[in-house]
């Protein structure tokens, strides 16, 4: 093996395993220590800057971080990573003049962002601080899209919605609320130095099955319903009822139903219970709200009396493997099931839909009726208009419209100062030695064994009379510092340095996981065999250094290294230091433009 | 020194022994020496050879006297017996628990000033007396806790971390414990787990007095250049006669040696010690080619490691004294007071 290059940012990026699975790569060990240390308005700066929503992600987003986490490979379950965002926001101080201010000079140029979602939001917090004159369209009256129409209030009430659009509206953007784009063709003819499209997915799949047309007024599309529900044009539904579909917007449409009159409210699903595509965590609080999910049903027809719904049948179904390891339902043989209920809501899914795009305006679309989007510069076939979020790539996550909005940010930015939107910036990278003293350390470095502490909830009783109350109560101080304290601090790197090491055997000695071997150097695939502790994760990177007095190489095993620093505490010649690596994702504006050659 | 206690999470996949245990179950409290200390390395060893022998911790005493290496009993079998008696006590100590309690594993732990110094006498003496214990030394030649003076082991001719040069003979443990008549005679090097743990393993199976000179780098005091404890020393001089292999009574026999290369020992609890032979001519079992070997090799610099001797059909103090198999401690008022008859007729056999 070769030594490993750690200047290469991406090698210790992968070491921080949340913050690399993060879209948008929030730097999340430094601020968990930030609120650890009660500086709860850093800490959502920290994120304010990555990810730009932190109140609405610390309550709705879909944690891609949190089955990355060491813990979850050290122990079981990972650190609340997404609820310590919440946190954040939830007790920092006045964070209004540490936004950034709104330009001062404009620098001429106009962008249009249709739509004015999280990937939109993001475009224009990006781009506005720059000088460039950012407006913003959408046909409903506030800022937020999806997260302000499809979210249920009691996961994320209003206020956190318009404090945190409003910090992007503050920067001087223009928004017209109110005022839907009809064509690309007008759009472009207004002569937009760029255009982001980023509509989302707005269109719920249908069932056509029989019935359908006569029972409509009780058959609901499942994200228009919550939209609807959303701005308080629908109140009530019926005593029983149907909510067909797997995920997360499923989940919310039971439980809102909870709140609006259902009292027998039940899911039922085609796959089965554990191949559902909603969070772990929202499945549980729709059974914990006494919802029974039912799986391995698929629906065959809507059944009605005189116009009225009066159930659904399904069919019942059983999970078979080809010999590709290809799943298929089939009938499982048993008779068909009649659920009778009141109402239907069908959350089986979301799509794009651009009918506002001529297909003759210059945007090339694929077979699926998709826009062609460059996955890394988000810039369709004109190179003017980009897209991002859900109507880039079809349905995401918020935190990935916010990734997506960076990205876009950044190549409107370069394009416009005539550089070439292909050749991507580095991120930031701050390297620290953490060393205070011979056992001092300027991070925690004691592990503490406590498992996940849960949420506090509001008492069910309460929360379901009250669709705008909040389920969640979040963590307080206490709590938040206990949950933080499991941190490992991923971001606090161990550094080798072979030329001090006098393989002396002390961090071996000491290292609780078994991850630190001085072998014989070899061939990877051979090394992992025969380290200390074999390193069995292939996703996990070893770390090589050659070099050393016997010959010998030390190889690390990055898999389950819990950052306790007891290798740099025993080492007596300093040959391992923890070095805290920040990474920051580079965003639009001056450090994103490529280096200047000097003139010398 | 560590302030933080090692954390309780260990490896997902680290290996169990025939109890269920990993080698973090035979871990002690988190060690204060200095980082870097050769004694933590055999700590470490320590604790691999009785995992690795699936030995219950609570069938071992772990005894020791004064001194930086006499701390470290409290670093490995947090859950056995342990004594931690008067500087250079601990073979009178040991022989006495011995004595009282044939069944236990002892290991005795001391360093070159705890038994080349102040308790050369006792070391002398359960040596030659064939206590059944592992005495293992921790030698790195100087006295660590009172900040570097040469101990008795230091080599004539060495430097001081100030610079001066000893001008004192040394003692060589090894060399003495083989004349005195220890019947398992070893020596090996804190940063050559490798060779370590298998011969502790081997010495510990041993039934009889095994002697174990580790020689210990102090990263403190004895790690410089003109050192010849150092770790850069005692790498370039490093002269293994032989490697090991301890093979337990449970497992086959399944390694593959070259015919010629390997001799196997027995061992009385039915393990097996496979001696990989690095020297050719070393002969393992004869006792003064071993002292001519040891001194031959000093003469030119070399430090000589390995299994130096063992005995063949070696016994211990118990056999000596014709002690009964009961550990006395077990014996009960009865056995130990047969009553008026039995009295008349010992004293009848006296007179």
């Amino acid at each position: 093996m070769k030594s490993t290059d750690i200047s290469d940012p991406q090698y210790f990026h992968k070491v921080v395993d949340c913050q690399y699975a993060c879209p948008a790569h929030t730097p999340v060990p430094e601020y968990i220590r930030m609120i650890a240390a009660g500086r709860y308005g850093d800490a959502y700066m920290v994120n304010w800057k990555s990810n730009v929503f932190p109140g609405i992600l610390g309550r709705t987003c879909d944690r891609p971080c949190e089955p990355a986490c060491r813990r979850v490979r050290v122990e079981e379950e990972p650190v609340a990573i997404c609820r310590l965002k919440r946190v954040a926001a939830d007790f920092k101080e006045d964070v209004t003049a540490r936004m950034p201010k709104p330009a001062q000079r404009r620098n001429g140029k106009r962008i249009a962002l249709v739509g004015g979602g999280p990937a939109s939001l993001t475009v224009a917090r990006d781009l506005a601080p720059l000088g460039y004159s950012v407006t913003v369209f959408d046909g409903d009256k506030k800022a937020g899209g999806m997260i302000r129409t499809q979210i249920p209030k009691f996961r994320l009430p209003d206020s956190v919605i318009d404090e945190e659009t409003n910090y992007v509206l503050d920067l001087g953007v223009d928004f017209r609320g109110g005022q839907r784009i009809e064509s690309m063709k007008a759009l472009l003819a207004e002569g937009w130095d760029a255009i982001f499209v980023g509509t989302g997915a707005p269109r719920g799949r249908d069932l056509d099955l029989p019935g359908r047309k006569e029972a409509a007024a009780n058959i609901h599309i499942g994200i228009d319903w919550l939209s609807s529900v959303s701005f308080g044009h629908i109140t009530k539904i019926g005593r029983r009822v149907i909510v067909l579909g797997g995920g997360n917007t499923a989940m919310d449409c039971c439980r809102s139903s909870r709140r609006l009159g259902g009292d027998e409210v039940q899911v039922v699903v085609r796959s089965g219970f554990d191949e559902m595509k909603a969070s772990p965590w929202e499945k549980e609080d729709a059974q914990h709200e006494g919802i029974p999910i039912h799986n391995f049903l698929v629906p065959k027809e809507f059944t009605h009396d005189n116009g009225k719904l009066t159930g659904v049948v399904f069919e019942k179904v059983k999970a078979e493997f080809d010999a590709k390891g290809r799943r298929k339902l089939v009938n499982a043989g048993e008779p068909d099931q009649h659920f009778p209920c009141d109402d239907v809501l069908v959350a089986v899914g979301q799509e794009n839909a651009f009918p506002w795009i001529e297909r003759d305006a210059g945007i090339d679309f694929d077979e699926w009726n998709m826009p062609k989007v460059d996955t890394v510069t988000f810039q369709s076939s004109n190179r003017k208009v980009f897209f991002g979020g859900d109507a880039a790539f079809g349905p995401k996550n918020i935190i990935w419209a916010v990734a997506h909005g960076h990205e876009a940010a950044v190549s409107i930015d370069k394009m416009l100062n005539g550089e070439d939107i292909a050749d991507r910036p580095m991120p930031a990278v701050e390297v620290m030695s953490q060393k205070m003293g011979i056992h001092e350390w300027s991070y925690d470095n004691e592990i503490d064994l406590d498992k996940r502490y849960k949420v506090p909830h509001r008492d069910l009783g309460i929360a379901l009379k009250d669709i705008k109350s909040e389920v969640e109560l979040g963590f307080d101080v206490e709590l938040a510092l206990k949950e933080a304290s499991r941190c490992l601090n991923c971001d606090v790197q161990t550094v080798f340095s072979a030329p001090l090491c006098i393989e002396c055997d002390a961090c071996v000695d000491i290292c609780p996981m078994d991850c630190i071997t001085f072998t014989q150097n070899g061939e990877e695939a051979e090394l992992r065999t025969r380290l200390t502790a074999p390193a069995l994760n292939l996703t996990q990177d070893l770390y090589a250094q050659d070099g050393l007095k016997t010959g010998r190489a030390m190889i690390k095993d990055e898999d389950v290294c819990l950052h306790c620093g007891l290798c740099a505490e025993r080492c007596p010649t300093g040959a391992w230091d923890m070095q805290k690596v920040l990474l920051e994702i580079t965003h639009a504006g001056n450090s994103c433009r490529p280096p200047r050659r000097s003139a010398a | 020194m560590t302030y933080l206690a090692k954390p309780k999470f260990h490896h997902p996949n680290l290996p169990k022994n025939d109890l269920g245990y990993t080698h973090r179950d035979y871990e002690g409290t988190v060690s204060t020496l200095c980082a870097g200390c050769g004694h933590d390395s055999i700590t470490a060893a320590i604790i691999q050879a009785c995992f690795e022998l699936s030995i219950e911790p609570h069938r071992v005493a772990k005894i020791s006297g004064i001194g930086c290496s006499s701390k470290t009993p409290t670093y490995f079998l947090g859950n056995s017996h342990g004594f931690n008696s008067v500087h250079g006590r601990m073979p009178s100590v040991l022989t006495g628990a011995n004595l009282a309690n044939r069944d236990l594993i002892y290991l005795g732990v001391s360093g070159d000033g705890d038994s080349a110094s102040i308790g050369f006498g006792q070391f002398a003496h359960a040596l030659r007396r064939g206590v059944n214990m592992t005495y293992i030394v921790e030698n790195n030649g100087v006295y660590g806790l009172t900040k570097g003076q040469f101990s008795a082991t230091a080599d004539r001719g060495s430097k001081s971390k100030r610079g001066v040069v000893n001008t004192d003979n040394s003692i060589d443990l090894a060399a003495i414990a083989l004349q005195l008549g220890a019947s398992f005679v070893a020596r090996s090097f804190s940063g050559d787990k490798q060779q370590l743990v298998p011969i502790i393993k081997a010495a510990i199976a041993h039934k009889g007095a095994a002697f174990i000179d580790i020689i210990s780098p102090c990263v403190a005091f004895n790690n410089h250049a003109g050192s010849t404890k150092s770790f850069d020393f005692v790498r370039e001089h490093n002269e293994a006669v032989n490697r090991l292999d301890v093979i337990s009574s449970r497992m086959p026999i399944e390694v593959k040696y070259d015919p010629g290369t390997v001799e196997i020992v027995e061992q009385h609890d039915g393990s097996t010690i496979a001696l990989r032979k690095l020297d050719a001519d070393y002969q393992v079992h004869d006792r003064a080619a071993a002292h001519g070997f040891l001194q031959h090799h000093a003469a030119k610099g070399q430090i000589v490691t390995g299994l130096l001797y063992v005995e063949k059909d070696a016994d211990d103090l118990h056999a000596h004294l014709h002690t009964v198999d009961t550990p006395l401690n077990a014996l009960n008022e009865k056995e130990l007071c047969p009553g008026q008859a039995a009295l008349d007729k010992f004293n009848a056999s006296m007179r």
